[in-house]
């Protein structure tokens, strides 16, 4: 238990500290234009590196498979996000896609 | 984007107003970490670990993705160091979360800041700098968001681990709720062509770099590229000045 505890503390201050230190050093200044221009790339740059291979690759040891159920509903998914910009219209849809995709998937 | 019909929320709005907008801005992700959360509360539970052991852990570390993988660390006999090591670089892609969210959260009390910290995950980073953007939005709703997203997450790990099995694998298609949502966001992202080849830089390179290495470290790696590309694109663009559009 002491070492599960001692354990979870460590995890929990070397997760905390990345997500602490730029908040503590940039929040309280002005930043150079270029740097913010630069920051404004960052949202769709990570949201593109997070979702990208959790579509586009599967297994272990990782290869690249384009017919993943999850990229085969993302891009349905991604032209509802399109046409309706509507946040809770688009995890509805996903989510229901993703529902039909895995019945499918299971009697086929 | 969902606006609340009550008009614009504001910063000196009283408490449960507040309250309410942040709990309703994050119902994709409380409905996205509960099946992630039962899964791996029933894992960490055969792993031998207590209810109350997954809430301090889920509590302390919440960052679902290097619980997953500590998890497996300690059940093949990793020592501390070396699944500190791997949670450190595994969230280490919140330093720039947190970057870009600095620029949104200029003037909160340095007290707020270090609370706020704690609560960046990916997804309550996406939900909140869109957010942010398309306005209005404020700090504290954002903090609402975040420790939403924490209760959430701390309570079905918990549930999962108390042999809370209740949803059946693959429940409307529960699983696929961020996948969803991050794909929303990434279109809400998509402002203008050099947004889009930074998302294209970002993605592509990810998918390469995830095929050559090992671990996560493609998602820093990647978001570095991307928007390092996107703003040379930008650069040389306004430069010259020549043709436009192209995504």
């Amino acid at each position: 238990m002491t070492d599960h505890l001692l354990l979870f503390a460590a995890m929990g201050v070397v997760t905390y500290l990345p997500r602490w230190i730029p908040l503590y050093l940039l929040a309280g200044r002005h930043l150079p234009g270029i740097w913010v221009e630069w920051l404004e790339l960052i949202p769709p740059a990570i949201l593109s590196a997070l979702i990208a291979p959790a579509l586009l690759t599967a297994g272990s040891p990782r290869h690249f498979d384009f017919l993943t159920p999850e990229f085969l509903v993302a891009l349905p998914t991604f032209a509802v996000a399109w046409k309706t910009r509507s946040l809770a219209v688009t995890v509805l849809t996903g989510m229901f896609l993703y529902w039909l995709a895995g019945l499918y998937l299971c009697q086929g | 984007m969902v606006t609340t019909a009550t008009g614009d929320p504001s910063l000196q709005d009283p408490l449960p107003r507040i309250l309410e907008d942040g709990v309703r801005a994050a119902w994709p992700i409380c409905l996205g970490y509960l099946p992630i959360g039962l899964a791996f509360g029933v894992i960490a539970q055969k792993g031998g670990l207590s209810p109350f052991e997954i809430g301090l852990m889920s509590l302390l570390v919440f960052a679902g993705s290097s619980q997953f993988i500590a998890l497996s660390m300690m059940g093949s006999g990793a020592g501390l160091p070396a699944i500190v090591m791997t949670t450190f670089l595994v969230n280490f892609r919140h330093f720039l979360m947190s970057s870009t969210l600095a620029v949104r959260l200029r003037g909160v009390p340095q007290k707020w800041l270090s609370l706020y910290a704690y609560g960046i995950t990916d997804e309550s980073f996406a939900l909140n700098l869109t957010r942010f953007q398309e306005g209005p939005w404020d700090w504290k709703r954002a903090f609402v968001v975040n420790q939403t997203a924490n209760v959430a997450w701390i309570g079905s790990t918990v549930l999962g681990g108390a042999g809370g099995t209740f949803l059946p694998a693959g429940a409307f298609g529960m699983d696929f709720a961020l996948p969803a949502m991050f794909l929303c966001l990434l279109v809400f992202q998509l402002k203008g062509a050099f947004h889009g080849s930074a998302a294209l830089f970002a993605g592509g390179s990810a998918v390469v770099l995830s095929l050559l290495f090992e671990g996560n470290g493609h998602i820093v790696a990647a978001s570095l590229l991307g928007a390092t590309a996107g703003l040379f694109l930008k650069k040389g663009f306004s430069r010259g000045r020549g043709k436009e559009e192209r995504q």
